[in-house]
């Protein structure tokens, strides 16, 4: 057992803290200070500096650009990355689509889409849940039938995160109709500009535009975008969540904001001893999950996940809304001001504070629920 | 970074587990060895003591066996694992500690030799009802009155270690043979043993100087409280995996319990608590072996953090299992006890947390790595 970082992984974590912070734009850290939505623009900007540097996707084969990196060095790479208020790479694409067709596409697959996928000169949009299919993922009925050298695609995705920004989205269809659920599934590459394929924007209680309906009607797509083989989409797809788990416990953010927190209510840590012991105890609270993320890194070094890897989605996501709920606590009645304009007197961090609370409603949602979370340790940790 | 365990250290736990779980191998023996005083078993105390269990933090010149922090968290949470009632975090860690950090050449290799073999059991007596014990000095004699309590295992040590006010001001920490004091014993709720301890003109040495022995005190209870840590982790393990076989295996409406999700949930959420405490204490001791300036923050950290899980998980062992889990019969409820009691030796979580929120405001991010 021990404390300290080699002097190797303290050397990369200060390589790391000083591209951050000096190479990667001042106007799109700035953005993430402050807590406020950044344009496709400055995604792509923040993506592209990243990977021109081969920071993009280090978790990829590197023959695609991946780094042969420890668990360690990934974790540092992530917590640096969220410390200095950097955009992660676009999970859609870095963490999702990547490594799917890295591991399972064709070489024709991989050279058109991996570079461009890394870049992010195409945005991949997730076509997964459906208005029937959330938790129950399996029972989706969005249907493809081939016809000669095309699928035809007809159905409705939905919850597509910035599906408004999607060049390409990648989806589970059903191509056996007669299979048992899971086995009927095929994982499709579709062109999001082809015709039949409409995307209609959700409005979110925060005021928001930042998911959609995706609807398919007749979309013809040629069957050479079908990833590896038909009908073994739910193992390509439990491959991308297996990949999805790394880097969800959003520790380093989470750090950030609470410190922020701090900042934003100055002598009141000292006058309300109240409004300290909430700070204090979140702050051991993300100590543990941030011990336990480093538990876990350390532990998986032979591939496999450590069990308390599943952990860190549920009280990841938890704490990063109490620190969102906090900041509003702090805010207080300023916290009403939301809609305020330039001009107003109210600072910006209290005007975004109740939008973000309640944007972060998702994040015990998505990626799981918090219940998928506690039904999986239950029974693959607890045996029960 | 590293929260393994070396090879020579899985040995020591190996060893320390095989020899406390044939000592206790059954509820019912346990409750037979507490039952009688001294509320522990003198042979299961030597057997540690053949083991080297009782001299691993100790210098090899002052007769111990130059380990550190980790080996000592290794016998402390096979302790708790076993619920065994020897007075090793009292003894070994706490008063140990004290006579390292204080005493002079002649009171180490008296007091720690003894206690590295297993002839002496050392009590702390600290805790007071608000008047502190105060120390006279008359010539090169000093004297002490008042009345120390709760004393842990104070009726049965061999030799006090007794925190009291200097005259000048300060606190000093005094040796006094045991039956020197007036002691008044008795059981605590999880099976061990506390003491009124009562002075009135005692004679007592100095342990080392008499001057302000404040900060190494708080070292020592730094030290003690990581080690209590480790202990309540050992016990959370069996507590969460007791409640989780009984999930298993017991049926109603003729199904097994771990049928409804109403149950297997919050044996989860029991789950994810006993993972997040493991990884805070662990890093506490860490810290003490590394990091000595963030000693006493890193054990109040890992002190709050037990406090939380302990309740948790204390708590929903005993509801899961139902009323088996109130009976004294069955152990799971003894472990409910013993955490309970761990809490609240040495300040417990509510304590930690003033400390940490009184500080708060003094640093940006919390960062776990030096």
């Amino acid at each position: 057992m021990k404390l300290r970082l080699s002097q190797e992984d303290a050397d990369f974590r200060e390589e790391m803290r000083t591209f951050f912070t000096t190479q990667v734009p001042q106007d799109i850290r700035d953005t993430v200070a402050a807590r406020r939505e950044l344009s496709k623009d400055q995604v792509v900007r923040a993506q592209q500096t990243l990977n021109a540097a081969g920071l993009a996707v280090p978790g990829w084969p590197v023959e695609w650009g991946g780094k042969d990196w420890t668990p360690l060095q990934r974790h540092i790479w992530h917590e640096e990355m969220q410390l200095a208020c950097v955009p992660l790479p676009l999970a859609f694409n870095a963490s999702m689509i990547g490594p799917v067709i890295a591991q399972f596409g064709s070489q024709e697959m991989k050279e058109r889409f991996l570079p461009a996928t890394a870049n992010l000169d195409i945005w991949w949009s997730q076509g997964f849940s459906e208005p029937d299919a959330g938790s129950d993922l399996a029972s989706l009925r969005t249907s493809a039938v081939r016809d000669g050298d095309h699928y035809v695609v007809n159905g409705q995705k939905t919850w597509t995160t910035l599906g408004q920004y999607g060049d390409w989205i990648f989806t589970l269809v059903r191509t056996d109709p007669e299979a048992k659920k899971q086995a009927g599934i095929s994982m499709l590459l579709i062109d999001m500009t082809s015709p039949g394929l409409t995307v209609r924007p959700i409005e979110l209680i925060d005021g928001g535009h930042e998911v959609n309906e995706v609807f398919f009607e007749d979309v013809r797509v040629p069957a050479e975008n079908l990833v590896g083989e038909e009908n073994k989409g739910w193992d390509y797809a439990k491959f991308l969540l297996g990949n999805e788990r790394v880097g969800v416990a959003p520790v380093g953010s989470t750090k950030r904001i609470l410190a922020q927190a701090k900042e934003h209510a100055g002598d009141r840590l000292e006058q309300d001893p109240l409004l300290a012991a909430r700070v204090a105890e979140l702050e051991n609270e993300l100590l543990a999950l941030e011990l336990t993320a480093l538990r876990v890194v350390a532990d998986s070094a032979d591939g496999k996940p450590h069990p308390a890897s599943s952990v860190l989605k549920l009280r990841g996501t938890e704490l990063q809304q109490d620190v969102t709920e906090l900041v509003v606590d702090i805010a207080g009645p300023l916290s009403l001001a939301s809609g305020a304009a330039d001009g107003s007197d109210v600072p910006d961090w209290a005007r975004v504070a109740t939008p973000q609370y309640l944007n972060y409603r998702k994040a015990s949602i998505y990626g799981g629920s918090n219940e998928v979370q506690r039904q999986i340790i239950a029974k693959t940790i607890l045996g029960l | 970074m590293d929260f393994t365990l070396s090879s020579e250290q899985k040995a020591l736990r190996d060893a320390v587990r095989g020899l406390l779980t044939s000592a206790y191998d059954s509820t019912e023996t346990r409750r037979e060895v507490v039952k009688d005083d001294p509320g522990f078993s003198e042979k299961t105390w030597a057997r540690l003591a053949e083991l080297g269990a009782l001299g691993l933090p100790f210098s090899e010149e002052d007769g111990g066996f130059g380990a550190g922090p980790v080996e000592v968290s290794v016998v402390a949470e096979e302790i708790g694992r076993t619920l065994a009632p020897e007075p090793f975090v009292e003894s070994v860690v706490l008063g140990g500690s004290l006579v390292a950090a204080l005493g002079t050449a002649e009171q180490r290799s008296d007091l720690i030799g003894r206690l590295a073999e297993g002839a002496l059991v050392l009590a702390v007596a600290h805790e007071d009802l608000g008047k502190p014990v105060t120390a006279t000095q008359d010539g090169d004699a000093w004297t002490l009155d008042g009345v120390k309590e709760p004393v842990l295992h104070g009726a049965r040590a061999d030799v006090l270690l007794v925190t009291a006010a200097l005259p000048g001001g300060g606190t000093g920490v005094f040796v006094v043979e045991g039956d020197a004091a007036t002691r008044t014993g008795y059981r605590t709720h999880d099976g061990l043993r506390a003491a009124r301890v009562a002075f009135d003109g005692t004679a007592a040495t100095p342990l080392g100087e008499a001057s302000d022995a404040a900060a190494a005190i708080e070292d020592a209870v730094a030290r003690a409280q990581v080690a209590y840590c480790h202990e309540a982790l050992g016990a959370i393990d069996v507590a969460l995996h007791q409640t989780v076989e009984y999930l298993k295996t017991r049926k109603q409406f003729g199904v097994p319990l771990s049928t409804f999700q109403a149950l297997t949930f919050r044996a989860a959420d029991m789950y994810v608590s006993a993972e997040l405490v493991r990884s805070t204490v662990s890093w506490a001791t860490l810290v003490l072996a590394d990091d000595p300036d963030r000693a006493r923050e890193a054990a109040a950290r890992a002190k709050l953090q037990v406090s939380r899980a302990a309740r948790h998980i204390g708590q929903e062992a005993i509801q899961l299992h139902g009323g088996i889990g109130m009976t004294a019969e069955y152990s799971v409820g003894h472990y409910t006890s013993r955490l309970t009691a761990i809490e609240h030796t040495l300040g417990a979580g509510s304590d930690q947390l003033r400390v940490l929120a009184s500080s708060v405001g003094e640093h940006g991010v919390v960062e776990p790595i030096a």
